[in-house]
């Protein structure tokens, strides 16, 4: 019982660190991203490249991770510089086409650059054994992910609360027009927020590598859990894709264990429960009109 | 050399065509209004001028150079405020954090200019002692009259020399529209240069060097405040409801 708990805060933490960057990116640039689940495949693909280079090494996988996301942000800078920005005045179905396009190349790309098998990469070292937590044993890496969740959602959320690039973020939340009226540069900002989420979603596919199967078709399922978790959670909500998160990271896991192949039935019950409930998601806003 | 120079300004929202060649002067120091009834094109001046709506014809000239549709954050950097009508709080930030937001690092207005005050949060809270005991109150629960000075505040602080000030008495009580009568003045002494687009004729006359009456997107009638005052025929025919 206290391990399918840490596995479903486990999983949910990681789930989190993907969808946080989903949610941001909806927040500011009105844009439903469905090429997420794609970055979040280019950073396992990424750090598996790097540590079939070093070795299982620390430095290694470490090191992978943060070339992860700097590969990652850079990608996604081309993406939104040269392409997406093109479409934001234009309607939500050309942004949505746009994304999926993407989600398409990006897949056949990894095919063709890492081929069509599995690929698997272990725990860093130091990270492979188990910790002795008093109740019970627990594996250490996924002690680490149930940790890393709080903090990344600590440090965004201080970053957006406490210094004048998360204020402006937050003002071009509400309206940007105002916003670059008053001599704030949105498209930059909007270039920027695109660039952290999609190394958000390169962070959360690095960090899940190991306890996944690095192989194409990975991103399609990513997706769809984000999109339960945002929705769930509330769109553009830092706090509630957080809480998202662990939700479907326990409907999961205790669906799964209760109720074998139909656990996917259990989540998107308990999704229409909390649709029903609160249309807009457990933390997201009812939408005003924005300029 | 005029300030603001605006030549024969088109602007369309659309298909439909809101101004039919507006032109405008401004120049240093100077408050200049435009009256008009409801949906004349008083806003759409603005929104044009900003950078908010490319004029599909038209020049907008700063300071001798053409800025007709260039980016509204160039022109904040340039030196135009733009004050909305409808204000435009950040409602979930709270009101120093609005101030905080438009702080403009990046102004290159006061560098040539001779307006010697540059604006920060004390003296914006100087000008308007109401927003001091405010400042850590979220925009969005702020009254008309708080949100109508906060507006204006946040503007200030990008250190503008020209301020585009749309209907700031608007849906304010009488008290409160004095009191924001007080506050053009002041900064008009500060040496600030103002377009204001009003429909209360008391108050633009009082404020106003010269007046610019608008009806159906074209300026009908320009004159200095005092030539409006006396013309009642220009008021009877475009300014009373």
């Amino acid at each position: 019982m206290f391990i399918q708990l840490m596995n479903s805060l486990a999983l949910g933490m990681n789930l989190f660190i993907i969808a946080v960057g989903l949610t941001l990116i909806f927040g500011v640039l009105r844009v439903i991203n469905f090429a997420h689940g794609s970055f979040f495949m280019i950073g396992a693909y990424v750090l598996y490249s790097v540590v079939k280079r070093t070795g299982d090494t620390a430095l290694g996988f470490w090191g992978g991770i943060v070339v992860a996301m700097l590969v990652l942000g850079f990608i996604a800078w081309l993406v939104e510089r040269f392409l997406l920005r093109r479409l934001y005045d234009k309607e939500h179905l050309l942004q949505l086409v746009f994304t999926f396009a993407l989600v398409l190349i990006v897949g056949d790309l990894v095919k063709i650059i890492w081929g069509p098998l599995q690929h698997s990469i272990s725990y860093p070292p130091g990270f492979g054994g188990a910790t002795d937590l008093g109740i019970s044993r627990y594996p250490t890496y996924m002690l680490f992910l149930i940790l890393s969740g709080p903090v990344i959602a600590v440090s965004l959320w201080l970053i957006l609360e406490k210094t004048r690039w998360g204020r402006i973020i937050r003002a071009a939340r509400l309206d940007r027009q105002m916003l670059s009226a008053l001599g704030v540069n949105v498209k930059a900002v909007y270039s920027a927020v695109f660039v952290a989420g999609a190394m958000l979603a390169g962070l959360g596919g690095a960090l899940a590598a190991p306890r996944l199967a690095v192989e194409p078709g990975m991103d399609a399922l990513i997706i769809i859990d984000c999109f339960i978790v945002v929705i769930v959670g509330g769109l553009g909500s830092l706090w509630g894709s957080f809480f998202g998160a662990i939700i479907l990271g326990v409907a999961t896991i205790f669906g799964t264990l209760i109720f074998g192949e139909w656990e996917i039935v259990i989540v998107y019950i308990l999704m229409v429960a909390v649709l029903l409930w609160r249309p807009w998601g457990l933390l997201g806003r009812i939408e005003e009109d924005r300029h | 050399m005029s300030l603001l120079e605006v030549d024969n300004l088109h602007v369309a929202y659309g298909k439909s065509q809101a101004l039919f060649g507006v032109s405008v002067e401004v120049s240093r120091g100077e408050l200049i209004s435009l009256v008009g009834r409801n949906g004349v094109g008083k806003s759409t001046t603005m929104r044009g001028i900003m950078g908010l709506n490319v004029p599909n014809r038209g020049v907008v000239r700063w300071k001798g150079e053409d800025i007709s549709g260039r980016d509204p954050h160039l022109n904040c950097r340039d030196g135009i405020g733009y004050i909305p009508e409808d204000r435009r709080i950040f409602s979930d930030l709270s009101v120093w954090e609005n101030l905080d937001v438009a702080r403009n690092y990046n102004a290159t207005s006061t560098a040539d200019s001779n307006i010697a005050k540059r604006w920060n949060e004390e003296s914006v809270f100087t000008l308007f002692p109401e927003l001091a005991d405010l400042r850590n109150r979220k925009g969005g629960v702020l009254s008309g009259g708080q949100q109508q000075m906060l507006t204006i505040a946040r503007s200030l602080m990008g250190n503008p020399e020209l301020l585009l000030l749309d209907e700031p008495s608007e849906g304010l009580a009488p008290l409160v529209v004095s009191r924001m009568r007080e506050g053009i003045e002041q900064l008009k002494e500060a040496g600030l240069s103002i377009v204001l687009a009003e429909q209360n004729l008391g108050f633009v006359l009082a404020l106003s060097d010269r007046v610019y009456v608008l009806e159906k997107g074209q300026v009908k009638y320009s004159g200095s405040a005092e030539d409006l005052k006396n013309n009642i025929d220009i008021q009877k025919q475009y300014l009373t409801v």
